[in-house]
């Protein structure tokens, strides 16, 4: 069951896959660090030392866009209705749609953020940091995505718009520890980042499942 | 035959700050058919969703002994793909193939399902409630969008599970051809 659930989630949402849309959030990555040289000049020592930071914050706005796609239309037509017959909990849905989200975003973004490196020029040791922040952090926005999509699902209209603003407050933390640690340059802060990740994985197959719950008997 | 039920006792539905209907009992078991009927928006849905267990009534409890199956307006289908493999998705969860021939689908495998006309998508519908097994059914308008050959077939399909054993409760302001159906007016519970 798990199987077959994962199987579909991740022929709808990896990059490249039959629905359109999929390969958006990657190329609005790439398109923010394409841009950010262009707005502060050629100027290598500030480039330098600013962009890790703002790869950090294209990945959370790339991993704002695909939050309407997430869960509402699967409340809409009816899905997460024909599961709760078949006794499949919205816990397990939920999973099972964070671990696809995740890898339809979070390996595409540490990817795209080699070319993202070369743009905003910095060097190899910012860039092994920013690497293993985004290993750390981008199950944690995933998870924070998934929330906020399960708590937006009963939204017919705005929902987009709100859950993006709703994920960045939330999001906050992660940034703070995560691209922090390009600053102080220790562990500490990748640490303090897998350690919120850790949490937030956890919480969010529950949260979702009974935000999904209470929006369908609502 | 396993002994099915799906009984209601004293359900009251609320919507907004309006009670739809109150008062309401049931009790089908193994074999049953039951017609719910109604104008539009007198709560047909809404006590379909409380039976099926998606929605909690206002008053009252609801006794299920058996899997459930409902087929309402939303197929349940992706709809950029194609029905072949929207329908496979099921599948796999239930176990058994739809008979697609039977329900005039053959050949519709590699259309997409957004492609598909009312009636069709009615139908996959009913592949997808066929391959679930259930020995409960609960039909929400099923004969809305189908012509009259398929209107038929649904109600064959129906006569045949409740043949098997099965419960179904259709819920359908048009009229449902079925031996030894019951009909409950839904207007005699409106509040």
């Amino acid at each position: 069951m798990v199987a077959s659930l994962l199987k579909r989630d991740l022929a709808r949402f990896l990059p490249g896959t039959a629905s359109g849309g999929t390969m958006l959030p990657l190329l609005f990555f790439l398109a923010v660090a394409m841009l950010y040289p262009f707005a502060i000049g050629p100027n290598p020592t500030l480039l330098a030392a600013t962009g890790g930071g703002v790869i950090w914050v294209a990945a959370l706005l790339a991993a704002i866009l695909p939050l309407d796609r997430l869960l509402a239309s699967d409340m809409h037509e009816g899905f997460f209705d024909q599961w709760a017959l078949r006794g499949i909990s919205e816990e397990v849905v939920v999973a099972v749609r964070l671990l696809a989200h995740w890898l339809s975003f979070g390996p595409f973004i540490m990817l795209a953020a080699l070319p993202a490196s070369a743009l905003v020029g910095i060097d190899g040791e910012t860039l092994r940091i920013v690497e293993l922040g985004l290993l750390a952090g981008t199950p944690g926005l995933a998870a924070i995505g998934i929330i906020i999509a399960a708590i937006t699902v009963g939204l017919r209209s705005g929902g987009a718009a709100l859950s993006g603003l709703l994920v960045i407050p939330l999001a906050v933390p992660l940034l703070i520890f995560g691209a922090g640690a390009l600053s102080t340059g220790g562990d500490g802060g990748l640490a303090l980042t897998a350690a919120i990740s850790l949490l937030l994985v956890a919480i969010a197959p529950f949260a979702g499942g009974a935000a999904i719950r209470a929006a369908r008997e609502g | 035959m396993e002994p099915f039920r799906l009984a209601a006792s004293d359900l009251a539905c609320r919507r907004g700050d309006r009670l739809l209907f109150a008062r309401l009992s049931l009790s089908l078991e193994n074999g049953e058919a039951l017609q719910v009927a109604g104008a539009n928006g007198i709560g047909k849905s809404s006590l379909m969703r409380i039976l099926a267990g998606l929605a909690r009534p206002f008053e009252g409890t609801v006794e299920r002994s058996g899997m459930i199956g409902l087929l309402d307006e939303r197929p349940a289908l992706d709809n950029d793909q194609p029905l072949g493999k929207a329908l496979s998705f099921w599948t796999r969860l239930d176990g058994e193939a739809p008979p697609m021939t039977q329900l005039g689908l053959a050949g519709l495998e590699d259309v997409p399902v957004r492609y598909l006309s009312t009636g069709q998508r009615k139908r996959a519908a009913l592949a997808r409630l066929i391959g679930q097994q259930a020995s409960i059914w609960l039909l929400d308008e099923p004969l809305n969008g189908l012509d009259v050959d398929a209107v038929k077939l649904c109600e064959e399909l129906v006569r045949r599970h409740c043949d098997a054993g099965g419960i179904a409760v259709i819920a359908s302001h048009q009229p449902f051809n079925l031996k030894h159906m019951h009909t409950l007016s839904l207007a005699e519970f409106a509040l």
